[in-house]
């Protein structure tokens, strides 16, 4: 039946633009595979976050392990405090551990690079809701060319 | 009830132009019913109307009794299930076979088994001889076929009034006499009661009961065939005999030649 | 200067009578009394002749636009050495304009028009007035599955679109110019979000197959029974939809993506 081609074509056309689908999420917005997974929230502080973005990623060693959730001012001393959210797999930092906010390439993103510390004895190791002590602010380049152009008038 | 349809002092126009002005007709129980007009006059139009698909502008028309101007949408798609129209071109749904045109109208109103509306679909095509052509496409049909085709669709539900827009308009004279004997058998073996509207004076005359003549908004003669030929109006004659001038003018309204080429020469 | 304020004043007012006609289409098809049961057989041919038999040149020219945005981004990018962006850049293209705006015009010349069309001719051979004698809507049985069709069909061929752009631009890009294929891939996925980008380019995509739609079956049916009205009235289709999709994509744009 005439009637029967059709339904079958519809049907293949509808398989198609799910296929499309999940290429887009799967593939392209990488959609489900990360940020899917549960996440614990660290917090850290810093001077300048430069251009740093909710979503953007941080990584160890070029390895994503979480994202930014949200970028505030701390109400007290009005100093930018960024909002981490690290997948739960990664939960073994110690609070010696550090993050400074990177530039990847010459125009990139910036990201969070987080830098795991050393542990020994009496070291506990981050948990929910915890401030990362030590961070390095982002780069700012009006700052950087500052400083050159100072410490070429000192000489 | 004797009368189907009654109309009274029906008003129609369309924009400025005038087309009918306080006609009155009865289309009694049973029979056929012609009305005739030269090309124009808006015969297409007072099918329309008893089909509810216009408003009159005043008047009434009646359809067993009711008010088809005063319907509501759905108390209107019930009436016209008992009523239905052959449309000049017959009009079937290009995208179907003919057999799926004539079940078109069992399948959207009559809830039955397909095996019933099988059934029923040859019957009516064997009525009007197209059993044959079930599985053709309306495009492989000629113009008589189609429009016969389009006669079993329009009686699949078995109406009460059925409408002929032109029926016989382009068809050559075979088709022309079985179309002419078809709405007479149907008619009859189905107790239907038909409106023809037409031009062809000599089709209609042998099988009209009753006729209705219209010409310049007004209804001009009206009788038995017998009783129209015998009527002394002048206008009716020309219509019947196919005159080119007379009453109804061979000019469409216009200025005086003379007059339209000076103007010219001016321009 | 009075004749031109009238014939304003008249131009404005055949305006709005369009509008008010269309209007009364669309909630005599959807709004008034939906049947999805009874309809969807009916829905499912339509999806067969706007959607399915749409699909090849939706393909067709997604794979071409992929493949000349990875081409002119390539030649520019490389300057700058961020070549590796080319992902993004064909992706975030396609996604947030180049599929639901492109997929809408083509939608619009090749099934919208066809749409028209074919109400028109059902109008022009008294089909729609046989329907109406029938007791059947013709609002309800033409009208409603057309809409609903290109309503459904539409968003899945823009996704289709940029989803085949961007393979295309990898075939271009990786296969041909020697783009990382790698980077490619993760620069975009780390750039293009689910929410901001494929989503809001979906929503896109479904208010131009409302607005595409609804103007071709309101040409059809509301067209001048005659040659030249069809001819008229499926050119307008096309001109108006195209208008349409191009200055709603602007508003739409600013209210998504704008400040």
């Amino acid at each position: 039946m005439a009637s029967r081609k059709i339904e079958l074509m519809v049907g293949l056309f509808v398989v198609i633009a799910f296929a499309a689908t999940m290429m887009l999420a799967m593939k392209v917005a990488n959609q489900g595979m990360s940020g899917n997974g549960d996440t614990y929230q660290l917090l850290a502080k810093f001077d300048n976050i430069g251009g740093l973005k909710p979503r953007s990623a941080v990584k160890v060693g070029g390895v994503t392990i979480g994202r930014v959730e949200k970028i505030f001012l701390d109400p007290d001393d009005y100093t930018p405090v960024v909002e981490l959210a690290i997948f739960k797999e990664y939960n073994e930092f110690p609070e010696t551990s550090s993050v400074s906010i990177l530039t990847s390439g010459l125009l990139g993103e910036q990201y969070i690079g987080f830098q795991p510390g050393f542990t020994f004895d009496g070291i506990e190791m981050l948990k929910e809701g915890d401030y990362i002590e030590d961070t390095k602010s982002a780069l700012v380049l009006e700052d950087l060319i500052g400083q050159f152009l100072f410490s070429r008038d000192n000489d | 009830m004797d009368n189907l349809v009654e109309i009274d002092n029906l008003s129609f126009s369309r924009g400025e132009r005038k087309i009918y002005d306080g006609i009155s007709l009865t289309i009694p129980k049973g029979k056929i019913i012609a009305v005739m007009g030269p090309s124009g006059i808006g015969k297409t139009t007072l099918l329309k109307l008893i089909g509810g698909q216009l408003r009159p502008d005043s008047g009434d028309i009646r359809f067993k009794g009711q008010s088809i101007p005063s319907m509501s949408r759905s108390a209107l798609f019930t009436a016209r299930r008992e009523m239905s129209m052959l449309f000049q071109s017959g009009a079937l749904f290009t995208d179907m076979s003919v057999f799926d045109n004539v079940a078109f109208p069992l399948r959207e109103h009559a809830h039955l088994p397909e095996s019933l509306i099988r059934t029923i679909v040859l019957l009516k095509l064997q009525a009007v001889g197209l059993r044959g052509a079930a599985n053709l496409m309306p495009a492989e049909l000629s113009g008589g076929m189609a429009r016969r085709a389009a006669l079993a669709r329009s009686i699949a539900l078995d109406p009460e009034l059925i409408m002929y827009d032109e029926p016989f308009a382009g068809q050559d004279p075979i088709s022309m006499g079985v179309l002419v004997k078809l709405i007479k058998e149907l008619n009859d073996a189905l107790n239907l009661t038909s409106i023809v509207v037409t031009h062809d004076v000599t089709e209609v005359l042998t099988i009209a009961d009753y006729i209705y003549i219209l010409a310049e908004q007004k209804i001009i003669g009206e009788g038995t065939a017998d009783e129209i030929k015998q009527s002394q109006s002048a206008l009716v004659q020309q219509f019947l005999q196919g005159k080119a001038d007379g009453p109804v003018p061979f000019h469409f309204k216009a200025n005086e030649l003379k007059e339209d080429l000076m103007e010219k020469h001016v321009g | 200067m009075v004749s031109w304020l009238a014939d304003v004043g008249a131009g404005t007012l055949n305006k709005l009578r369009a509008i008010g006609r269309a209007t009364q289409i669309l909630w005599g098809a959807v709004v008034a009394k939906p049947q999805p049961i009874k309809h969807f057989p009916l829905v499912i041919k339509q999806m067969h002749v706007v959607g399915v038999k749409s699909l090849s040149i939706i393909v067709v020219s997604g794979l071409f636009i992929g493949m000349v945005m990875a081409l002119q981004g390539y030649t520019i990018l490389v300057d700058y050495g961020a070549e590796g962006s080319l992902g993004p850049m064909v992706a975030l293209s396609l996604l947030r304009e180049l599929g639901p705006v492109v997929t809408a015009l083509l939608f619009a010349g090749r099934a919208g028009s066809a749409l028209t069309a074919e109400i028109g001719l059902m109008k022009a051979t008294e089909q729609l007035s046989s329907l109406e004698m029938m007791a059947v809507d013709p609002l309800r049985r033409i009208i409603a599955p057309r809409l609903w069709a290109g309503l459904i069909s539409m968003p899945m061929l823009a996704i289709i679109f940029s989803a085949v752009g961007i393979i295309g631009g990898h075939l271009v890009g990786v296969d041909w110019l020697g783009v990382d294929a790698g980077s490619y891939w993760s620069i975009m996925q780390a750039t293009v979000e689910w929410e901001e980008d494929v989503v809001n380019g979906v929503i896109k995509s479904i208010v131009f197959a409302f607005v595409v739609t609804w103007i071709s079956v309101f040409k059809g049916y509301d067209a001048v029974p005659t040659s030249e009205g069809i001819s008229k009235a499926t050119t307008e289709t096309v001109v108006y939809s195209s208008l349409a999709v191009l200055g709603l994509d602007f508003v739409l744009t600013a209210l998504m993506f704008g400040i």
